[in-house]
């Protein structure tokens, strides 16, 4: 596990320094110590109308937990958190809290925001190190859901249908149940044992997992709808490339291909592990999210020297906030308002040829648009080059789904619920919604595991 | 009622080996049992393994189903390849994942030739069996450097309406390549669709043959995949100048369209790193006395 605990800092924990950092992949903030969570949770006022509550896509009962922290019964605490969310340790660690739940408290205004995340990950830890107690699970209604996918949403679906009483499948595609839980978020900022055992506690609860199984193909479409519900939670896990020259050369990966190699193949430990990965010395970056952040900091750790070149400004890029603080730490430089328009080698990458940009009028979503300056190009040397831009959804089962109806970016398009244009089949997640976060996934999934449950028993009355 | 998690581990699951062995040099079969791979298998499909808990994620061809049954029919090249060859009747494989790609294009086309190289044989005949199946008549031609590499000699003779063979060295059939042979089926009688299957050098220089007479040609290509879903672009091929990704795009795509030279470029991206492996595990099998080296 972290090597926080060996670190001799028993009492204040906190981050490890970059320095150290940059050497494994163990993570990276160890979190906070027993005093440490009961002093924050004390400092939160308990509203009578909570704000942070809104702000938490899936509604935790914040104010309710953090008294029981305070109180120092953390097992308490933990019990309230997954009457709502079975992902704590995950969403503790990954969720961008200052644009959800610490966004909205009222400390904020003045102070600081209680740290929510860190406390509801402290939680989490603690009961995970005690043992996890599985959720209780209603009667059997003996009813069948299927769910295609087991990342954020998935499992999140599985956990509220099963909890329901339903019997639940998951079908997954990759060796390892988790989505971009396993594959996409380095260990760095999301311990593989520590998701592990969250979908341990679905197993726990009868949900049955099939790895290897490619709905659609594995599982026919046919086989699907002969189950009493489908949830669809296969997120969006195509990369877009740029479609510039030299994208075919050696040495140039999707942030996917380069984090799958790593996180989930364990790249990193080759020749232990069989997958291998290029090692680069300049490694540039595309993109401003936290994939792209991820991809950085997974190469920095490789030793290399590392450029993330991103098209809008500083105040623009989408990633967590901790986590751009942590990369600049780290050593990751910001080629900022510029973007890449040819990759340069033969056969592999030597460099970049970028173009600066300039903001121009604002677009919808209220940033400015980026636009080229003519004549502004530069070169990066690289040897390596990672594009992070976006992903759209798997078009894979969607194309199979006759009838289902979905938008221009391939994504299904649903009701508020998650229900799609065909019978008995909801969507959640990524896509649904396009490439967003962990949490928003999570906060669709419950909604449509609810209306799945709700449905399912109408129909049972119906009868 | 609330339990705690004790002894709740992850559910492994493991596909069972049912029987195994060698085919030719270097070239060897495997059966494995994997029912939700076995069952909608189709002709130009494949599947993606992983033998261990170490091992990385390998494509393979589904050469033939039978039941639960999928076999898989692999040359040793590289350490897993090697590692796989080793198995034997009882072991566990630690992942099957598929039918992966797209199924080939089997319809009413008329007369097709399926054409084999080395190890890509494996892929015939199914894709044979369908198109006869389909109504076409079906002429094979399989190739090797030598006689000791050629595999699936009776199953194609059984798949096809004619069977021709070519050797590098003339040591069994035709004294050159398939290319050559094929250049003589399509000089004596009307070809409608032909499929090329073997390293990508065999692809690019037999599927020449078929472009003057614009001949509807597929090849089956082989570049380096992860996942093998479409989520990370390793396996990304220029068709026609667009980018398409073999795993599920194809791996079938139209033979006169496909960059080769470029497929052979991305072949080799991690070529220092497989060298590396392979000699790690033969050091490793040496100092461990579990066995010799393989061909």
């Amino acid at each position: 596990m972290s090597t926080c605990a060996g670190a001799g800092k028993a009492v204040t924990m906190g981050e490890r320094p970059a320095w150290e950092r940059i050497r494994d992949f163990s993570e990276v903030d160890c979190g906070l110590s027993a005093e440490e969570a009961v002093a924050e949770a004390e400092r939160c006022l308990q509203c009578k109308k909570p704000s942070c509550v809104r702000g938490c896509p899936v509604e935790i009962d914040i104010p309710a937990f953090i008294a029981r922290i305070a109180e120092g019964d953390f097992s308490g605490a933990a019990r309230i958190i997954k009457e709502d969310n079975l992902l704590p340790a995950v969403c503790g660690r990954v969720c961008p809290q200052e644009v959800q739940c610490e966004g909205a408290c009222l400390l904020g205004a003045k102070e600081k925001p209680v740290r929510i995340g860190e406390l509801e990950r402290f939680v989490a830890d603690h009961e995970r190190k005690q043992g996890l107690v599985i959720p209780s699970v209603a009667e059997p209604t003996g009813k069948r859901v299927a769910v295609v996918g087991s990342g954020p949403a998935g499992l999140t679906a599985a956990a509220e249908l099963a909890r329901a009483g339903h019997m639940v499948t998951v079908f997954e595609s990759l060796h390892e149940p988790g989505g971009v839980l396993m594959y996409g978020i380095p260990s760095f900022r999301l311990p593989k044992d520590v998701v592990q055992a969250e979908i341990d506690q679905l197993r726990g609860m009868g949900v049955e997992i099939l790895t290897n199984h490619l709905a659609g193909a594995s599982i026919p479409v046919a086989e699907l709808y002969a189950y009493d519900a489908v949830f669809i939670g296969t997120g969006a896990g195509l990369p877009f490339f740029m479609n510039i020259p030299g994208e075919q050369l050696n040495g140039v990966y999707s942030a996917n291909e380069f984090l799958t190699r790593v996180n989930l193949m364990h790249a990193d430990r080759f020749p232990e592990y069989d997958t291998p990965v290029r090692h680069a010395g300049r490694v540039t970056v595309v993109g401003g999210g936290n994939v792209a952040m991820d991809a950085a900091r997974v190469a920095r750790r490789f030793g290399a020297r590392v450029t993330l070149v991103y098209r809008r400004r500083e105040e623009d890029l989408p990633a967590r906030r901790a986590e751009v603080i942590r990369a600049r730490e780290e050593g990751i430089e910001f080629e900022l308002c510029a973007n890449p328009v040819r990759i340069l080698g033969t056969n592999f990458v030597t460099g970049v040829e970028c173009v600066r940009m300039e903001m121009c009028d604002i677009d919808e979503s209220g940033r400015p648009e980026p636009s080229p300056v003519a004549g502004s190009n530069f070169v990066i040397d690289a040897d390596m080059v990672i594009q992070a831009i976006g992903q759209g959804p798997n078009p894979l089962l969607i194309r199979k789904m006759e009838g289902i109806s979905y938008g221009r970016k391939g994504n299904i398009v649903v009701d508020e619920e998650g229900r799609s244009s065909l019978e008995k089949v909801f969507a959640a997640g990524d896509v649904a919604t396009g490439a967003a976060t962990v949490i928003l996934a999570m906060g669709g999934a419950k909604k449509a595991a609810r209306a799945i449950d709700r449905m399912l028993r109408e129909e049972e009355q119906g009868r | 009622m609330e339990s705690h998690l004790v002894g709740v581990v992850g559910v492994k699951p493991l596909y069972r080996v049912n029987e195994a062995g060698q085919l030719a040099d270097k070239i060897f079969q495997i059966w494995v049992e994997a029912p939700h791979v076995a069952r909608h298998a189709l002709a130009g499909q494949f599947l993606v393994i992983r033998i261990d808990e170490h091992g990385e994620r390998i494509p393979l061809t589904v050469s033939a189903v039978s039941g639960d049954l999928v076999r898989i029919i692999f040359m040793a090249v590289g350490k897993t390849t090697h590692q796989l060859s080793t198995l034997k009747a009882g072991d566990l494989i630690r992942d099957v994942a598929g039918p992966l790609g797209r199924p080939s294009e089997i319809g009413k086309h008329g007369t097709c030739v399926v054409v084999g190289g080395g190890a890509g044989i494996a892929s015939c005949p199914i894709i044979a069996r369908a198109a006869r199946d389909a109504g076409n008549r079906v002429i094979g031609i399989i190739g090797a450097r030598n006689a000791g590499y050629l595999i699936l000699e009776d199953e194609m003779r059984e798949a096809c309406d004619d069977l021709l063979i070519a050797t590098d060295d003339g040591s069994r059939g035709y004294h050159g390549f398939a290319a050559d042979v094929l250049k003589g089926v399509i000089a004596e009688r009307k070809v409608d669709c032909v499929w090329i299957i073997g390293p990508a050098i065999m692809m690019k220089v037999t599927s020449e043959v078929t472009r003057p007479k614009g001949i509807r040609t597929f090849v089956s290509l082989n570049p380096i995949m992860v996942d093998g879903t479409g989520m990370c672009g390793s396996c990304r091929v220029r068709v026609g100048g667009e980018t398409k990704f073999a795993c599920v795009d194809g791996p079938e795509f139209d033979a006169h369209q496909v960059d080769f030279d470029l497929l052979m470029q991305r072949q080799r991206t991690y070529f220092d790193e497989e060298k590396a492996s392979l000699e790690r595990y033969h050091e490793h099998l040496c100092r461990c006395g579990e066995g010799g080296h393989h061909g």
